[in-house]
């Protein structure tokens, strides 16, 4: 049995569920966008508002500053507002920004938050120890679609 | 002009609104008596990285750069008063104190600039925590303190206190700039699953919020701090490592040749600003 979980490890480091495009598996096109929706259950524009606004999450108003957030409190200045974002990016563009934004924009300071290897000095969460990767990514499959869903909502 | 006098002025509306009111505001006088440099040119290594180089007290809060003005309401300075009674006890097996060689702490006015410092005996690049272990073993037959000990905090904060307003100056060349190229070179590695570097919130984002959280240049001249969010001093490596950790990155331990030779790095981008030690930040 320990062998063959081992084995299991082995071939599946990270579990991927049915359904989900895992973070080697996602495609982003020339410009950094990803067409097909990480999962098959649509985004919830909801849940995308707590991930967006959790510290232990997303945490993008830690950088962002979102006016339809103003209930939480300190929203960051380190990247551009998102208010309109939806008026002028794709839901393609936006998962592939939250994905990985260094695929459109090198060099951002942004972190990727679908990416789950080819760190340097990996740590395990924020305990300071080292990770071996892959590491699971900073949020789950569904969570990029339900950010996406939210900023999608963000048409002014 | 006492501050009275331009109170009572500026009600009977003799004087407008003075064009020297922010620099003035941004005026760190500690004591009324040691003039600190909160903004100052960038030294010449960083290559134009920075337009100018400014102290960390300028981010923070009017309510908390007030505590830094009188020792009286500096919560750092208690340790202080608890290292100059170490300061003066005999401490090991030669029955010697601090002040048997260097007399008061004062006469040490001068040291703190220029650590981290190339150590010739020696051979190696020594921060003030090595030195201050140096004389405890070395010189006065005791054990070593621990490096984010109490003893060690508090000394460091002695020592830099004596130094207050005279400038950082650590000497990145000779026998130090390999080490000094290791600092640098970890100053822009993006660490962690954040992939954030010194630079990335230091460099790039002085001034700007993060969260809650106001960015600052980064500079250890105020080292050791009173902290708020530990109600403690901490020493350079201390929040060093912490903020390595905070990328989500395995960090480097307090005392390393890693984070030794980032502190000189990030201590030579502050040539030029003044002592500030013990510093109040958040």
């Amino acid at each position: 049995m320990t062998r063959f979980a081992l084995i299991l490890a082995l071939a599946a480091p990270l579990p991927v569920l049915a359904g989900e495009i895992g973070p080697h598996a996602v495609t982003y096109d020339e410009y950094g966008a990803i067409e097909e929706p990480l999962t098959d259950r649509p985004g919830d524009p909801e849940a995308g508002v707590v991930v967006m606004t959790t510290r232990g999450d997303g945490n993008c108003i830690a950088c962002h500053r979102v006016a339809a957030l103003e209930e939480y409190p300190f929203h960051g200045e380190v990247g551009p507002p998102l208010d309109g974002v939806a008026a002028y990016r794709s839901a393609a563009e936006l998962r592939g920004i939250v994905a990985n934004a260094k695929q459109m924009f090198p060099g951002t300071v942004m972190p990727a938050f679908y990416k789950s290897e080819g760190f340097t000095r990996p740590g395990d969460g924020f305990t300071g120890e080292a990770a071996t990767e892959p590491l699971p990514p900073l949020l789950t499959a569904q969570q990029i679609e339900d950010v996406v869903a939210f900023l999608m909502t963000l048409t002014e | 002009m006492t501050t009275r006098t331009v109170a009572a002025l500026a009600l009977a509306g003799l004087l407008a609104a003075p064009a020297w009111a922010e620099d003035a505001e941004e005026r760190l006088l500690v004591n009324d008596e040691i003039e600190i440099t909160l903004r100052a040119p960038a030294p010449e290594h960083l290559d134009g990285a920075l337009p100018e180089i400014v102290s960390g007290w300028v981010y923070r809060s009017p309510e908390t750069q007030d505590l830094q003005r009188d020792d009286f309401d500096n919560p750092g300075i208690l340790y202080v008063d608890q290292a100059r009674e170490v300061w003066n006890a005999a401490l090991g097996s030669e029955g010697k104190s601090c002040a048997s060689c260097h007399d008061d702490p004062e006469s040490m006015r001068g040291v703190r600039p220029v650590y981290p410092k190339w150590d010739e005996a020696k051979g190696e690049l020594q921060s003030l925590e090595m030195q201050i272990n140096e004389c405890l073993t070395d010189q006065m037959g005791a054990e070593a303190w621990g490096w984010d000990s109490d003893d060690m905090k508090n000394m460091t904060a002695l020592l830099a206190s004596v130094s207050r307003g005279m400038p950082i100056d650590v000497a990145i060349d000779g026998p130090v700039q390999d080490i000094w190229e290791r600092g640098r070179e970890m100053y822009y590695t993006r660490y962690g699953q954040l992939e954030l570097s010194c630079a990335s919130c230091h460099e790039q984002n002085y001034g700007n919020l993060i969260r809650a959280d106001h960015l600052s240049q980064g500079h250890t001249n105020g080292f050791p701090v009173y902290r708020f969010s530990t109600t403690a001093l901490v020493s350079q490596h201390n929040r060093f490592r912490g903020c390595i950790r905070d990328t989500r990155a395995e960090t480097f331990a307090i005392g390393s040749d890693d984070l030794l030779a980032l502190e000189l790095y990030v201590a030579s981008r502050g040539n030029g600003l003044s002592v500030e030690g013990p510093a109040v930040r958040h």
